[in-house]
C-alpha cells in the first residue's frame, strides 16, 4: 500500500507545478513569455500573450496579477518574479505586430452574436470568435470600446493609447462594434434572433452609504466609480481642497490618487477594516502611499457632517477586529470617543454591485434574490440557452484577467453549441513535452539560478506625476531592468522528469538537489511520506511526485513544492534517469480544437 | 566543460546544528567527478555527519593522496583545512599535522589505488601506530582516473568493463586493519547513507585509529555485471553486521531495543554507540571473532559492512608517546626550549 505512482501525462499534473500559470485565470504561458523577453524576442513575447490574455499592453499595467502570489521565488526567498510588468515589457518594445493577428474571416459561417458591453468579457468572446466567421455585434452606451478598463482605471494608470490599440485589434478582425448604442431591452434584442446573446455589461452600480447627513450633503459626496468614469470622460476637472475616500478597494486607491491631481491637497482613504485586510492590492497601496495618501483604519463612517447644505466632515466610530470560533472576522465597537476628519468632498468606494435593469425577468433568465442570474459555470449559459454572461456581469466583480479567461470559455461554450455539440464536454489543454538538453551541462534555458531581489520598475517623479491626471506614473522597465527580472524566473514550465527503469538508485541526484525534494524510500500514506521525505513535504497545495519500478522496491518521491527547477538532478544523473522537459500548455480555445 | 555551481537556495525548513550552522554550510565546491560516482555521495555522508555532530569546520583538518577519492576533500568541508599531498602518502602527511596539533580533527581520505597499492606501507603503518584520525577509504576496486584498470581491492574473477577477468587475489582493507590494530574498523556502502552517516559520526568520535572501508561503485568502469563492487552486487550481496545508533555526550538512550538485541560501547568521549543486532553472533568488541567472520563470509561471497570492530577504550599515538598535551603551535619559546640546565639534566639522566 501508499501512495500510486503519478500520471505525469495528466495535463493538470505539470500544469499545477507552473504556479504562475495554475494560478492565472487565463492560463497564460508566464515562463515561456518570460523566456522570450529575456532572449529580447518582445513581438514573440507579446504574441503568446495576446493569445491567452487578449490584452497584454492593458493587463501588464492593472493586472491583478494572482500569477504573482503564486510565484515560487516566493516561497524559496521572498517576492515574486514582476510577471505583471515584463508583460508590460513585451507590449512596449514589440515590434508592428498587425500581420501577425489572425485575418479577417474569408466567409462568414451565418451565426450572429450578440454582445452587451464592449468590455474584456466581450471583447475576448469577440476576438475568438469572429475569425472564426461569427458575426460579432459589439454594443457599447459609450462611443468608445474598452468598458470599465476605459472608463474606471484612472489615465495615470492606463493611458487610452493602450486601449485604443489592443481593443482595435479586436475590432479589426470585423467585429461590428455600436459605439453610443446602450441595449434597453433584453426582449427586443433577443427578438432581433441572434444565434448567441453575451451579457458583458460588468458590475456598473457602486454602492451607498445610506448613514445620517447623506442627502443633505449630496453634493459633496460621490460614488467612487461613476466619480472616476466622470474624471475619463474629462466632465470632472477638479475636487475640494480636503477629500475623505470611503472604501480599501482599488477603486479606493484610484479614486485618492485622482484626487490627489485635481486638487485635493489633503486627501485621506477611511478604512472599515485593518490595513492588512484591505481589498486593495498591496502594490496599489504603496502607489497612494508614495503620493502622500494616509490611510487610516478600523473606522466606521457614522454620520456625514454638514452647514447650509455643505458636507463639513464625517463622523466615525472606532472599531477593533475580533474572530469567532470558525476564524471569521467580526468588527466590534472599540469603546473609544468618535473620531471626526472634516472635509470639502467624500468618495464612495465601498464596493460595486450588478445592475441587470434591462433584462426583463420574463426574458428566460433566472436570476436569484440578490439580483444575480443563474450562470453555469462551466459553460457560462444562463437559463435562456441561448444568453451567456462572462466578466463582472456573471459571479460578480473581479478584474480584467477574469473576464478574459471568462470569454475564452464563453466562445468556447458558442462554437460548441452552434455545431450542435455538447459544450458540457470540454477538450483538455494541448501539451507538448520537449526535452531541453543541449549537450553536457548545457540546457536550452538558464537554468543557474541565484538569489536575486525583485527589481522596481521606475516611477515618474511625484511633483510631475502629481501636476497631470493623465501622465502615466509607472514608466515601465527598460531592456536592461527587464533582462534582469527576467533572470529571476524559475522556469517552472521545465519539468523534471524521472525514468525508473534507467535509475541505478545511486543518489546523486539526492545529494546534489540543493532544496532536499528528492527522496528514495519505501512506500507509505501521502501523509506519512511527506513527514518522511529528505526535507518535510509541509505545503500540502503542492504534489508529491511518485515513481515506482526501482530494483530496490523503493520509489522515488519528489516534493514539487520547492523545486528551483536548476536541472541539476539531470545534471548529476549518470543514466539519463531525470531529464527535463519543457511542458507547453495551451488552453482549448474556440475553434476546431475545441470540437 | 562548466559545472554550474549548486544554487544557494535551500530547503525553508533547513534544520540548524547548535553552532548555528546548516548542513549547507559544511558544503563546498561542487564536485567535477563523473555524474553518480559513489564518492559524491561519501562526500555528502561525511557533509551530514560534521553537521550533525557540530563540528567546528576550523577544527577539521582533511588530508588526502591522489586518485579520484582524493579529490573529494574540494567537496566538502569547504571552511576546514585541507592538504592534498603526494600518491599514498596522505597517512604520513596526517601523522605529521597530528603530531604537531594534537587538537584538530583528522580526516583521512583516500582510495583503493592510493591506499592498497602506492600507500600500503603507509596504511600499514599509520594504523598500527593508533593515529588518532579518521581514515575513509573510497574504495571502487578501479582504477577510476586512468579509465578502470583493476586495482588491488578487485575480486579474484571480477570482470572488468571490457570483460578481462582478474586473476589476482584482493586485499580486504579491512581485515587488515584489525589485523594492524586499528581500534575502530568499518565497512559500509556509498549506497546506503542510513549505515554510513552513524558510522562516520562514531569514528570522528572515536579516539585512536579509525578505519572505514566504504565501497563506492565507480558509475563510468566497474559498475556492470560482472563487477564485484557494482550497485547492485553491492546491494544483493551485502551482509550488515548491525546498525548503528551514536549518542553524544551521556545522553539517556531513548531508543528500547529487546534485550540481547544491542551492543554498547562507550568511548573515551562519553559518546555510547549503540548497535542494534543484524546478525545475532556478531560481537563488534572481539576483534579475532571478527577478522575470522569477514573470511568466513568473504568466502561465501558476501560482504560484510557495520562497525565491525570497535574498542572504547582505545589509547592513540600521544598516549603511547606521552607527548606534551598542547599542540606545538600553542607552546612558547620557554617550553620548546628550556635552556641548557635542563639540557644538562636531561643528559645526566642518561649516563
Amino acid at each position: 500500500m501508499g501512495m500510486k505512482p503519478t500520471d505525469i501525462s495528466a495535463p493538470d499534473y505539470f500544469h499545477k507545478v507552473v504556479d504562475c500559470q495554475w494560478a492565472c485565470p487565463a492560463h497564460t504561458p508566464v515562463p515561456e513569455y518570460i523566456r522570450l523577453i529575456a532572449a529580447g524576442r518582445y513581438s514573440d513575447a507579446y504574441m503568446i500573450n495576446w493569445k491567452s490574455n487578449v490584452f497584454p499592453g492593458i493587463l501588464g499595467r492593472t493586472c491583478d496579477r494572482p500569477c504573482e502570489p503564486a510565484c515560487r521565488r516566493v516561497r524559496v526567498e521572498d517576492e515574486p518574479v514582476a510577471i505583471c510588468r515584463l508583460k508590460r515589457v513585451a507590449a512596449d518594445y514589440k515590434d508592428d505586430i498587425k500581420d501577425r493577428l489572425p485575418k479577417k474571416a474569408a466567409t462568414k459561417n451565418g451565426k450572429r452574436i450578440a454582445l452587451v458591453g464592449a468590455g474584456p468579457a466581450s471583447l475576448t468572446v469577440a476576438r475568438d470568435l469572429a475569425p472564426l466567421g461569427y458575426d460579432c455585434v459589439v454594443f457599447d452606451g459609450d462611443t468608445r470600446a474598452g468598458g470599465m478598463m476605459r472608463t474606471q482605471i484612472p489615465k495615470f494608470r492606463l493611458p487610452d493609447s493602450v486601449i485604443d490599440e489592443e481593443t482595435n485589434y479586436i475590432l479589426d478582425l470585423g467585429v461590428d462594434f455600436r459605439g453610443g448604442t446602450r441595449i434597453d431591452s433584453m426582449k427586443a434584442l433577443l427578438a432581433e434572433g441572434y444565434d448567441a446573446v453575451v451579457v458583458g455589461s460588468g458590475a456598473p452600480r457602486g454602492r451607498d452609504l445610506d448613514i445620517p447627513g447623506r442627502k443633505e450633503a449630496a453634493a459633496n459626496i460621490h460614488i467612487g466609480i461613476d466619480w472616476l468614469s466622470s474624471v475619463s470622460f474629462d466632465h470632472i476637472h477638479s475636487i475640494g481642497r480636503r477629500v475623505i475616500v470611503l472604501g480599501g478597494g482599488n477603486t479606493a486607491m484610484d479614486c485618492c490618487r485622482s484626487a490627489r491631481r485635481l486638487g485635493g491637497e489633503d486627501v485621506k482613504v477611511v478604512v472599515r477594516s485593518g490595513f492588512e485586510e484591505m481589498k486593495a492590492s498591496p502594490w496599489e497601496k504603496e502607489d497612494a502611499a508614495r503620493e502622500g495618501i494616509p490611510i487610516h483604519n478600523f473606522l466606521v463612517p457614522k454620520e456625514f457632517l454638514h452647514k447650509s447644505g455643505k458636507l463639513t466632515g464625517v463622523v466615525f466610530e472606532k472599531v477593533k477586529a475580533e474572530y469567532d470560533a470558525k476564524g471569521r472576522r467580526k468588527l466590534i465597537p472599540a469603546g473609544e470617543p468618535d473620531v471626526t476628519f472634516e472635509c470639502d468632498d467624500v468618495l464612495v468606494a465601498v464596493g460595486q454591485e450588478n445592475a441587470f435593469p434591462w433584462i426583463e425577468r420574463d426574458a428566460g433568465i433566472a436570476f436569484d434574490e440578490w439580483g444575480m442570474s443563474t450562470v453555469y459555470n462551466v459553460t457560462f449559459q444562463s437559463t435562456n440557452p441561448k444568453v451567456f454572461f462572462g466578466g463582472d456581469a456573471a459571479f460578480g466583480p473581479k478584474n480584467i484577467i477574469w473576464a478574459v479567461a471568462h470569454g475564452h470559455e464563453v466562445a468556447v461554450s458558442i462554437d460548441k453549441m452552434l455545431h450542435g455539440e455538447n459544450m458540457a464536454e470540454r477538450p483538455l489543454p494541448a501539451i507538448t513535452v520537449v526535452n531541453q538538453k543541449m549537450g553536457i551541462h548545457e540546457w536550452s534555458y538558464k537554468s543557474e539560478i541565484m538569489p536575486d531581489q525583485r527589481y522596481a520598475v521606475p516611477h515618474r517623479d511625484n511633483a510631475t506625476a502629481l501636476s497631470s491626471i493623465k501622465a502615466e506614473v509607472e514608466l515601465g522597465f527598460d531592456a536592461k531592468l527587464a533582462l534582469s527580472e527576467a533572470g529571476r524566473c524559475l522556469n517552472c514550465d521545465v519539468e523534471t522528469v524521472f525514468s525508473a527503469p534507467l535509475c541505478i538508485e545511486c543518489d546523486a541526484c539526492v545529494d546534489i538537489c540543493p532544496m532536499d525534494c528528492i527522496t528514495f524510500t519505501e512506500n507509505g500514506e501521502e501523509d506519512d511520506l511527506r513527514q518522511r521525505l529528505h526535507a518535510p513535504a509541509l505545503n500540502l497545495s503542492q504534489d508529491i511526485y511518485v515513481a515506482d519500478g526501482l530494483k530496490t522496491g523503493r520509489i522515488m518521491a519528489k516534493d514539487e513544492d520547492v523545486c528551483l527547477h536548476c536541472g541539476l538532478c539531470a545534471e548529476r544523473c549518470p543514466t539519463g534517469a531525470w531529464d527535463m522537459n519543457k511542458y507547453f500548455i495551451e488552453m482549448t480555445h474556440a475553434g476546431p480544437a475545441c470540437r | 566543460m562548466t559545472y554550474l555551481t549548486k544554487p544557494k537556495f535551500h530547503h525553508p525548513s533547513l534544520p540548524k546544528n547548535a553552532l548555528g550552522y546548516t548542513r549547507r554550510d559544511y558544503e563546498a565546491a561542487t564536485s567535477t567527478l563523473c555524474a553518480g560516482c559513489g564518492h559524491d555521495s561519501i562526500s555528502a555522508a561525511i557533509i551530514e555527519a560534521s553537521f550533525e555532530l557540530a563540528i567546528e569546520p576550523h577544527r577539521v583538518a582533511k588530508i588526502s593522496g591522489i586518485g579520484c577519492s582524493s579529490k573529494t576533500p574540494t567537496y566538502f568541508l569547504g571552511a576546514s583545512h585541507g592538504f592534498n599531498s603526494v600518491h599514498g602518502r596522505m597517512p604520513s602527511v596526517l601523522t605529521g599535522a597530528n603530531l604537531a596539533n594534537r587538537d584538530l580533527i583528522y580526516l583521512g581520505i583516500s582510495g583503493d589505488g592510493d591506499s592498497a597499492s602506492i600507500g600500503f606501507g603507509q596504511f600499514a603503518h599509520a594504523l598500527r601506530r593508533g593515529v588518532n584520525m579518521t581514515y575513509i577509504v573510497e574504495n571502487n576496486g578501479v582504477y577510476g582516473l586512468t579509465k578502470g584498470q583493476f586495482s588491488a581491492t578487485a575480486d579474484r574473477g571480477s570482470k572488468s568493463k571490457k570483460g578481462a577477468v582478474n586473476t589476482d587475489n584482493a586485499i580486504d582493507l579491512a581485515a587488515m586493519a584489525l589485523q594492524l590494530g586499528a581500534t575502530f574498523v568499518a565497512r559500509s556502502f556509498s549506497g546506503d547513507k542510513k549505515q554510513l552517516v552513524p558510522i562516520i559520526k562514531a569514528a570522528l568520535a572515536h579516539r585512536g585509529a579509525a578505519f572505514i572501508d566504504v565501497i563506492s561503485p565507480c558509475i563510468a568502469f566497474n559498475n556492470h555485471p560482472g563487477s564485484t563492487k557494482s550497485l547492485d552486487y553491492v546491494r544483493a550481496h551485502n551482509e550488515a553486521v548491525n546498525a548503528l545508533d551514536i549518542m553524544i555526550g551521556r545522553d539517556a538512550i531513548t531508543v528500547d531495543y529487546e534485550p540481547g538485541k544491542v551492543v554498547e560501547v562507550t568511548q573515551h568521549d562519553g559518546s555510547v554507540l549503540t548497535m542494534r543486532k543484524l546478525n545475532d553472533d556478531y560481537d563488534p568488541s572481539d576483534r579475532l571473532a571478527a577478522m575470522n567472520f569477514l573470511q568466513q563470509e568473504a568466502a561465501k561471497g558476501r560482504i560484510v559492512t557495520g562497525l565491525l570492530y570497535v574498542d572504547g577504550e582505545a589509547d592513540d599515538l600521544h598516549g603511547h608517546f606521552n607527548t606534551v598535551a598542547t599542540p606545538l603551535n600553542q607552546l612558547n619559546e620557554p617550553e620548546l626550549c628550556p635552556g641548557s640546565k635542563t639540557l644538562d639534566k636531561i643528559n645526566a639522566g642518561l649516563r
